[in-house]
């Protein structure tokens, strides 16, 4: 049960960390930060069909982490949920077309090891 | 208006704290709430309306509207393992607060997050970007 949950919040948070990334991408860089111009961009954004489908994807992978929570400790959930770090850089650079370098790599591999092994 | 890096540290430091005191309180309040692997949506109505869980979701809204902000300007092969460091955070907070124990491999597996977070926070948010 636990590690079944753990898959789901894997691929569930991937798929939902990308659709974020390319819906924000899409939008381009936020300059402004005053509450008006903040409340329109939360008017643009709830009507993003990528946001939209993020966040439905993102509510699967949170009610899964609360039901592994309630049945093993933070410090193997947490740590579990994060078995996607190299899977989100691969569709990072092939997806989104981000230039990922070789310290990125080294860097994203580096804390899916650290990861893994904070599960043990 | 604000320079880029300062935007970026201010949004990167706000994603990782809101996460790390978000899943913490969520825990907190899943262990009052007990067992829930249920088919039932009742359960889980039930388990939102706990304080400790409440406040955690509360605290991942926010966390998601930061690090939407975050990701407007900044790559996603950047952001996800700057941020991993709040999984540091997460396995402190666990052992001081739940008193649940960090082994040796722990240990080994918070330096390698930590030496993988050092590595990407060198490089460029955005390598097209003035950021």
């Amino acid at each position: 049960m636990k590690w079944l949950l753990v898959a789901v919040i894997a691929v569930a948070t991937t798929v939902s960390d990308v659709l974020q990334a390319a819906a924000m991408k899409q939008h381009g860089e936020i300059h402004d930060f005053r509450p008006g111009a903040l409340g329109r961009l939360f008017a643009l954004l709830v009507r993003n069909r990528l946001i939209l489908a993020s966040v439905a994807v993102m509510a699967i992978s949170f009610f899964a982490f609360i039901a592994l929570l309630s049945v093993a400790d933070l410090s193997f959930a947490v740590p579990a949920t994060a078995a996607s770090y190299v899977l989100e850089t691969v569709l990072a650079k092939y997806l989104l077309h981000e230039r990922v370098s070789l310290e990125r790599w080294a860097g994203a591999t580096l804390v899916a090891c650290g990861v893994a092994l904070l599960a043990l | 208006m604000i320079s880029g890096r300062l935007k970026t540290s201010f949004f990167t430091v706000l994603v990782i704290l809101t996460s790390v005191a978000g899943n913490f309180s969520l825990s907190w309040g899943m262990r009052e709430v007990g067992r829930l692997v249920s088919a039932s949506p009742l359960a889980y109505v039930r388990a939102v309306f706990n304080p400790w869980v409440a406040l955690g979701i509360s605290l991942l809204l926010v966390w998601l509207f930061a690090q939407m902000a975050l990701l407007s300007w900044a790559d996603l092969s950047y952001v996800l393992p700057v941020t991993s460091i709040g999984y540091v955070l997460s396995a402190l907070a666990g052992k001081l607060f739940m008193r649940e124990a960090i082994t040796g491999w722990r240990w080994a597996g918070i330096a390698l997050i930590v030496a993988g977070v050092l590595l990407v926070a060198r490089t460029a948010p955005h390598p097209s970007g003035p950021v």
